[in-house]
């Protein structure tokens, strides 16, 4: 049934291939909480299918990123560009339309607890679109399916182990098929195998849905499995943006430290001197 | 030293109030977008859960304490009066100070302790558990859809609760009245609707509506500034109970002394 009609999302989709702008422009982007920098002056761009992973120190501004790509933190300086569009400039109701074309997976899931699973996924779907519950219902199962979690519906949360609340994350973040979808930390707290699995299922979902992703990581393994592009954040800058083999084979220090994992290097002497 | 303590608590209140005030505005205008796109301001099952757990189950609480306060009330001042004859005058006393001051006040304490602490409590869970940040994030307006519900259900329910307490107060005073006082049941009733008039109901009635404001908006207020975890929760939400409490006093004596300087007039 919901398949008959196309959704306002596969519409604009099906027309991005004509659009060659980046679908995400970070220009200078400065980020201030009080007097500590925690973005300085940074810049990169995410093209339409491209899976960036964004990787750095924890507590490095990573998470900090995506909650301005998302319109939740406003940059001190700089602009954060959605589809052309400066995210800062948008009244409430334009920056929620834009929210509705992007997907968040949060660290741990952040699902409504006092909702079961089936209510979770329906949110977005019962409070911005006009669908019936029988699409509703029908589009749930569906994404159930598309995450392996199908019967799941009438489970709350806390019922749900790590990885099992990771894919209803992502089964919600996709309800709306939005354009670019962002993660906070995938795989942290997993075990390796469900951390290969919720992997798949990112680089599976970005190619079914023609989806673009912003990654946040340190998992170097995830990280090299899932991106199309890599950048590093490094004491507020991005010191390097290439593809993964370019980044795996850096002559760059700190870099070179983070993939191998060293604790010998800048990285170590860094927080010694912040120490 | 002094100076600069004062400035602080001057500067943490009134940023305190400008942040309620934009709290309210804010939601306002989040239910406004809702509406304008021909649905509900929020949802209602939510409203209802909110209004059964405000509104009913507070029914009980308010009733216990109001009975009890009217009863001793009742008993304390009818002794003090026989001492002139004019113990007559118990239910006319117990029925404009419970319909223009304490049946308010006392359901306003015991909605701040019960209620605020709830919202705050639930609300701040929420918040440092990302869940306010991912509602926001779907684009839903996380005042509309979690602070609008809450703030109208207590609102819409503290008048109602108010009209229990100052009956459950009334039927204390009439259980003194009878069993010390000898005050007849239809004497009881004649002396009650003698001292009630309109004016103390309408008053009454105002201030509870304001003290549902007050409540409402400062504990969902401290529940979604939470930080800090499970600790930064209870912390909150006892802030949040020390603050609605002083509050809703604080509001209601400035009403009692404008009501007196002024409107008695």
């Amino acid at each position: 049934m919901a398949a008959a009609s196309p959704s306002p999302s596969a519409t604009r989709r099906d027309a991005a291939p004509d659009d060659d702008r980046p679908l995400v422009q970070i220009e200078e982007v400065v980020l201030r909480f009080g007097s500590k920098t925690v973005l300085d002056g940074i810049s990169f761009t995410v093209d339409r299918g491209d899976r960036l992973v964004v990787m750095g120190q924890s507590g490095g501004g990573k998470s900090t990123l995506l909650r301005l790509v998302i319109g939740i933190l406003k940059p001190t300086s700089g602009r954060v560009l959605f589809a052309g569009t400066d995210i800062a400039r948008l009244s409430r109701r334009q920056l929620n339309a834009m929210r509705a074309r992007l997907g968040m997976v949060y660290q741990y899931s952040a699902l409504i607890s006092s909702l079961n699973v089936r209510d979770n996924l329906a949110l977005p779907l019962e409070e911005l679109t006009e669908k019936s519950t029988a699409e509703i219902d029908e589009l749930i199962r569906a994404r159930l399916a598309a995450v392996d979690m199908s019967g799941s519906e009438d489970k709350m949360p806390s019922e749900l182990s790590g990885g099992m609340r990771k894919r209803i994350g992502l089964a919600r973040a996709l309800m709306l098929e939005p354009e670019l979808i962002l993660y906070d930390e995938p795989s942290a707290g997993l075990d390796p195998v469900t951390s290969s699995v919720i992997d798949e299922l990112i680089i599976d979902t970005s190619a079914r849905t023609k989806s673009s992703a912003i990654i946040v990581t340190h998992e170097m393994e995830s990280a090299f499995r899932i991106a199309t592009r890599m950048v590093m954040l490094y004491q507020g800058k991005i010191i390097a943006d290439d593809t993964p083999e370019k980044f795996r084979n850096s002559d760059n220090e700190v870099v070179a430290q983070f993939v191998s994992g060293s604790t010998q290097g800048p990285i170590g002497e860094a927080a010694h001197e912040r120490t | 030293m002094v100076i600069g303590a004062i400035g602080h608590y001057v500067r943490t209140f009134l940023q305190t109030v400008s942040s309620l005030i934009w709290l309210l505005i804010d939601m306002v205008a989040e239910m406004g977008d809702h509406i304008s796109r021909g649905r509900l301001p929020f949802r209602r099952s939510v409203f209802f859960e909110q209004g059964e757990r405000a509104g009913l189950g507070s029914v009980p609480l308010v009733c216990m304490v109001s009975f009890f306060l009217g009863l001793t009330m009742a008993l304390l001042t009818g002794y003090q009066l026989r001492t002139f004859g004019t113990e007559r005058l118990v239910p006319g006393l117990i029925t404009i100070a419970f319909w223009r001051e304490l049946g308010p006040l006392m359901t306003g304490i015991i909605l701040a302790a019960r209620i605020g602490a709830a919202f705050t409590a639930e609300l701040g869970t929420m918040t440092v558990s990302e869940e306010v940040e991912a509602i926001e994030a779907m684009g839903l307006g996380p005042l509309r859809f979690l602070v609008a519900p809450r703030l109208t259900a207590l609102v819409l329910l503290m008048p109602a609760l108010v009209v229990m307490s100052n009956l459950a107060a009334l039927f204390g005073t009439y259980m003194i009245c009878q069993i010390s006082f000898n005050i007849s049941g239809e004497n009881f009733l004649d002396l009650v609707m003698d001292a009630l008039i309109l004016k103390d109901v309408v008053l009454g009635m105002a201030k509870s509506l304001l003290f549902g404001v007050i409540i409402g908006l400062i504990a969902c207020y401290s529940g979604l500034t939470v930080k800090g975890g499970a600790a930064g929760v209870g912390n909150a939400t006892t802030r949040s109970v020390v603050l609605t409490i002083t509050t809703v006093i604080g509001v209601d004596t400035f009403l009692n002394m404008l009501q007196v300087n002024v409107l008695n007039n």
